[in-house]
């Protein structure tokens, strides 16, 4: 529960904090204060602007399109206790070929696994583009102390990550300790910077868990909380929690990157994870990348769907554009 | 061109099968005018003509009105409230079933987005008969006997004229109610939006409605001002302009008809700095582009703090370049077509009074189609009381915009206007909310809402936007009478 | 045909080859939204008329376990029924009444057998039990505004009192009328978001299970309306006493053997359920005339009251 100590990076994401909050030190207090002065979200409205932004219908050509932008955006996940050199092979087998039975299918934009199994992703990867993503920070509940949790990152580094996805501390941020919340975040990407092997410094997601913080509120707010500690993503779950990435939560984080660049010319990406399970579902989400965020959003460099399932759901669906007709789970292969 | 472009993505036509030619539905059957007048009906998105409509007569109208009473003396005054109910069930489960059919017809016909008809008008239709059919039966108890000890009964013939704004659904808040109480109609649709009051004459067939409780008659203007004037219409219900609810009024002055009119407005959509911003914005939007802003309860007027206007204005602006303006029957498209030329030259006649009275105009950059009625999503920014764009309605997607400073500012700017339909409220803080709500001279005051309508909830105006409700228990009071015998 | 005529038949000479034999129903308790037979595996018969007629099936004799489950399964229906919109719920009774309507022949039959009733009498019946049904169906979406309203009160603050549905309601179905004493009962309950423990009139109970089966392929949701047949002195005690359940509907205390409806009423004060007592004074409680209007009593006797107080000021 202790802070973490202050390290060059962090000292210079506090020093941008305050220069941004205009205050003279960075406080629990002043940080509640400028969180606390962002707008509200009305819970009502939310979720009727994302249930109206869902009645999209993307058919035929931007279909096909969003559909190959969707694949491309995945960051395919294997995240169980029973994950063995074998699956997490099988799994990247999978992220470079997804359709052997069409070779223009595109390739998804990552592999996401636990630490330990980094280095059997990275070297199934091998030539590919394809970045290995780490969940890190004793992922998913980060109930441990920031020893264990740097630790944990450090591994993912060295194993040869380029992508770490840390969980903020729930507990601190729903008792009011921003501050905390905010050097744990600066602490882990210092670590990706510092430790990052051949100096290419790896790109930090931040999970807020937007489950267990539960109001619209508490996501816009640590929504900018983590973009002030220096996120390059910020991430709805862990996928491991009920309810996961919902459409109004996932608005209300494009909404922050959007402000966010407006405000300091810095552009911020966003990942939806968990429970996005079907082609459905995935447009609806391009939808609201497109019609909040806009144009400079619809990239895998900026937009990413965690998802396992989603992927072979695309592949029928793909598979149908192409064929006419409705495909079957014989036509997909399993990761 | 965006990354992410939207193909196109039509609603089928095939559902609705329109006729060449209609009659009038009088006495349970669709029958030929006595006389010979009739017009044609476009699609306003595309001009094209769609049907040849009837104009009824003063005999036609004797007639139908003739109809009416004959049902209301006979099997449509004999029936129970319950068997009553029944029929107004079977008619809200009726509507839900042909739901698709419904909403392309009032999207041909009307030009408002297929995306529009499908989840609003036509559900809240199908909605409203289904509310009133549980009051057919429980009339007793809905407080409506002022203590005069009598329970209520119905007026008798009910005249009834709707506009075009919202087809459908103004004829089932018109015909719910009536037919819950016991009443029987004749009913006029507007001019440029007949067909789904044609086609929901047929509904009444297939619900085995006794002939002659309801009865259209098709027409103009003239017509509807006939209908009004007929002696055997006990009480009229007229939805329209104020010009027209007050020639309604000084027209039944002495005598023993009773009207309730639901006319104009000027609605203040009040947003405070402390607003939850993008819901607000989201509010606005559809507080005056919903529905081509075509509503008679628009927030036409948007009142912001002044600390925050700059700011609301920039999230405004750059709301409305994601709106899709085109084919109302594309089921991505927000903005559909102005419903007549008639009403177009109105927009683009206000609209240029706006600019030369000062106001900064901006339009949203949407490419207008060639063929049909279409107009820009449009902001009047430094605008204050003292012009015409703030005083009049436009009936279209122009927004004026002024400041405020305080609550009090607020209430006064809103209130300053002879309409008092509606009004919108944001802010994040309740007793601001009600305290507004308290002093806002308005029949409907949303509060971090807009636009939002429901069976239950009662509708209509203070001052010039008309008297009378319309929906929930007090809406029935219109169609009741616990006095005399007529 | 029924079970009764396809035995006479069956008896007299020259009957066999051109005969059909038909499938008798069996009779199920209805929980959770699933037909299950009771835990204790009992049966009891069931004769025409009450108790002195034919046979006409063995129905499941309930036990306070399947009383127990059925409460489970009503509380855990709550929380979605209750915060389900008020169209919604009314659009789902409406929904039942249709179904009714199209079963009416066979609800015509069972009514007739269990209450000796001429077939006239029995559509008669019927009639008014669908029509009962939709009169409670149009009461979802107005009682808060018969029943609620805003305060004047002395001072700057928004006050207004609106109805709540208080939660798991055990009824006691009427003895004598089986299916429009049970509709009566029964949705007064659900139509404002009750949930319920239905236990049924002991000698009649044939017509309530075949509600149920209409109740299970309409869109009532699971657990909302639990429906027990059995003795009524044996189970009614711990429904009566059950801490889980917040109010008791006596009606089939009348006329039912063995039992002392102020002795349930005693059990319920445990944990204060609302109770609604059977009409008639004391011991000589009877049905009322279930064919008459109801007033507002059976809806209101299951909602509280809640008042909200919010400032206004600037």
């Amino acid at each position: 529960m202790s802070s973490p100590p202050a390290t060059a990076h962090a000292r210079t994401a506090a020093a941008s904090a305050r220069e941004l909050l205009g205050v003279g030190a960075l406080t629990n207090a002043s940080l509640t204060t400028w969180l606390h002065g962002l707008p509200g979200v009305d819970h009502v409205g939310a979720d009727a602007r994302a249930a109206g932004l869902g009645t999209r219908s993307i058919k035929t050509t931007s279909k096909a399109w969003a559909i190959d932008m969707a694949i491309s955006m995945i960051d395919l996940t294997t995240l169980e206790g029973a994950d063995t050199e074998g699956k997490v092979r099988s799994l990247c087998a999978k992220a470079m070929t997804p359709d052997p039975g069409d070779p223009a299918t595109p390739r998804v934009a990552a592999v996401c696994v636990y630490n330990d199994m980094v280095a059997v992703a990275v070297d199934a990867l091998k030539g590919s583009h394809i970045h290995v993503a780490a969940v890190t920070t004793a992922f998913p509940s980060g109930r441990a102390t920031m020893a264990v949790k740097l630790t944990d990152t450090r591994d993912a580094l060295r194993a040869g990550a380029n992508e770490i996805d840390m969980v903020i501390d729930r507990g601190a941020f729903l008792s009011g300790r921003y501050l905390q919340v905010f050097n744990e975040i600066a602490a882990i990407k210092d670590a990706c910077t510092r430790d990052a092997p051949d100096g290419a410094p790896a790109h930090l997601k931040v999970i807020l868990e937007t489950g267990e913080l539960v109001t619209y509120d508490n996501v816009r707010r640590a929504s900018w909380l983590a973009m002030l500690a220096g996120a390059n993503f910020i991430k709805t779950s862990t996928g491991k929690v009920s309810p996961a990435s919902t459409a109004p939560v996932a608005m209300i984080m494009l909404e922050a990157v959007r402000d966010w660049r407006d405000l300091t010319g810095t552009q911020i990406g966003v990942k939806a994870a968990g429970g996005i399970r079907t082609t459905k579902d995935a447009m609806k989400y391009l939808v609201m990348v497109n019609e909040i965020a806009g144009d400079d959003w619809i990239d895998p460099a900026w937009f990413r769907f965690g998802a396992s399932g989603l992927l072979n759901d695309l592949l029928l669906q793909r598979q149908k554009l192409a064929s006419g007709h409705y495909s079957g789970a014989d036509y997909v292969t399993i990761d | 061109m965006a990354k992410f472009e939207y193909a196109p993505a039509p609603e089928s036509r095939a559902v609705v099968n329109i006729r060449p030619s209609y009659g009038l539905f009088i006495g349970g059957e669709f029958v030929e005018s006595t006389g010979d007048s009739t017009f044609k009906t476009i699609s306003p998105s595309s001009e094209e003509v769609l049907a040849e409509i009837t104009e009824a007569g003063e005999a036609d109208i004797d007639l139908a009105v003739r109809a009416a009473r004959r049902a209301f003396d006979g099997p449509w005054g004999r029936l129970s409230g319950a068997e009553r109910g029944k029929y107004l069930f079977r008619i809200a489960r009726i509507l839900q079933e042909r739901a698709r059919e419904f909403a392309v017809l009032e999207t041909l016909d009307n030009g408002k987005p297929i995306k529009e008809s499908r989840d609003v008008d036509i559900p809240l239709a199908a909605a409203h008969f289904f509310y009133h059919a549980g009051w057919a039966d429980k009339l007793e108890h809905a407080g409506l006997s002022g203590g005069s000890g009598q329970p209520p009964r119905p007026i008798g013939v009910v005249g009834q004229v709707i506009p075009w704004n919202f087809p459908l659904l103004m004829l089932s808040w018109k015909i719910a109610p009536a037919l819950a109480a016991g009443n029987t109609v004749v009913l006029k649709p507007s001019k440029t939006t007949p067909l789904t009051a044609l086609l929901f004459a047929e509904v009444c067939q297939q619900a085995d409605l006794p002939a002659g409780v309801v009865n259209i008659i098709t027409g103009t203007g003239r017509t509807g001002a006939h209908l009004i004037r007929h002696p055997g219409v006990d009480k009229i219900a007229f939805t329209g302009s104020t010009e027209v609810g007050k020639d309604i009024a000084r027209s039944i002055a002495g005598t023993r008809k009773r009207a309730t009119l639901e006319l104009g407005g000027k609605a203040a959509n009040i947003v405070f700095d402390d607003a939850a911003i993008d819901q607000a914005v989201e509010g606005i939007v559809n507080g005056i582009f919903f529905n081509q802003g075509h509503v008679c309860c628009a927030g036409s007027r948007l009142l912001v703090q002044e600390n925050v206007a700059d700011d609301v204005i920039m999230r405004l602006k750059r709301r409305l370049q994601t709106l899709r303006l085109g084919d109302p029957m594309d089921k991505n498209t927000d903005v559909g077509a102005i419903n007549s030329a008639a009403q177009l030259a109105r927009i683009r006649e206000m609209t240029s009074v706006g600019e030369a009275e000062g106001a900064t105009r901006w339009s949203a950059p949407c490419a207008l189609p060639e063929r049909g009625f279409w107009f820009a999503p449009t902001i009047f920014t430094g605008v204050s009381q003292a012009h015409r764009i703030a005083q009049e309605e436009i009936f279209g997607p122009v927004l004026s915009v002024l400041t405020f400073r305080t609550p009090q500012e607020a209430v006064a700017k809103a209130n300053n206007t002879p309409y008092g339909l509606s009004a919108g409220i944001w802010t994040e803080k309740g007793s601001r909310i009600l305290w507004m709500a308290d002093q806002l001279r308005a029949g409907v005051v949303w509060a971090n809402t807009f636009n939002r309508f429901d069976p239950t909830s009662p509708f209509g105006g203070y001052k010039e936007s008309g008297y009378g409700r319309e929906g929930g228990r007090h809406g029935l009071e219109g169609y009741v009478t616990t006095g005399a015998t007529r | 045909m029924s079970p009764t005529a396809t035995r006479r038949k069956a008896a007299e000479p020259n009957a066999g080859a051109d005969q059909r034999i038909e499938v008798l129903k069996t009779y199920k308790l209805y929980i959770g939204g699933a037909f299950p037979r009771s835990e204790s595996g009992r049966t009891y018969e069931i004769h025409a008329a009450g108790r002195s007629g034919k046979f006409l099936a063995n129905a499941a004799m309930g036990s306070r376990k399947d009383a127990r489950d059925a409460v489970v399964a009503a509380r855990g229906a709550f929380g979605k029924w209750a915060s389900a919109t008020a169209y919604n719920r009314g659009q789902v009774l409406y929904r039942v009444a249709e179904l009714m309507e199209g079963r009416r022949a066979q609800f015509s039959a069972e009514v007739a057998a269990a209450e000796g009733l001429t077939p006239a009498r029995a559509d008669k019946v019927v009639s008014q039990s669908i029509d009962r049904w939709v009169w409670y169906a149009g009461w979802s979406d107005k009682l808060a505004q018969v029943l609620g309203g805003v305060n004047p009160v002395a001072g700057p603050y928004f006050n207004i009192s609106g109805p709540e549905p208080t939660g798991v309601v055990a009824a006691l179905a009427p003895q004598r009328s089986s299916l429009l004493g049970l509709v009566s009962v029964l949705a007064p309950i659900i139509v404002s978001g009750n949930t319920t423990v239905v236990l049924t009139s002991e000698h009649r109970p044939l017509p309530a299970v075949t509600l149920a089966e209409v109740l299970a392929t309409s869109d009532v949701p699971a657990g909302v309306i639990n429906l027990i047949t059995g003795r009524t002195a044996e189970v009614a005690p711990w429904l009566a006493s059950h801490q889980d359940v917040n109010a008791i509907d006596l009606a089939g205390a009348a006329d039912a053997d063995g039992l002392s409806w102020a002795d349930l009423e005693r059990a319920a004060a445990e944990n204060l359920k609302r109770v609604l007592r059977p009409a008639g004074n004391d011991a000589d409680a009877v049905e009322p005339d279930w064919s008459r209007t109801p007033d507002l009593t059976r809806m209101k006797a299951y909602l509280e009251t809640k008042t909200v107080w919010h400032p206004k000021g600037r």
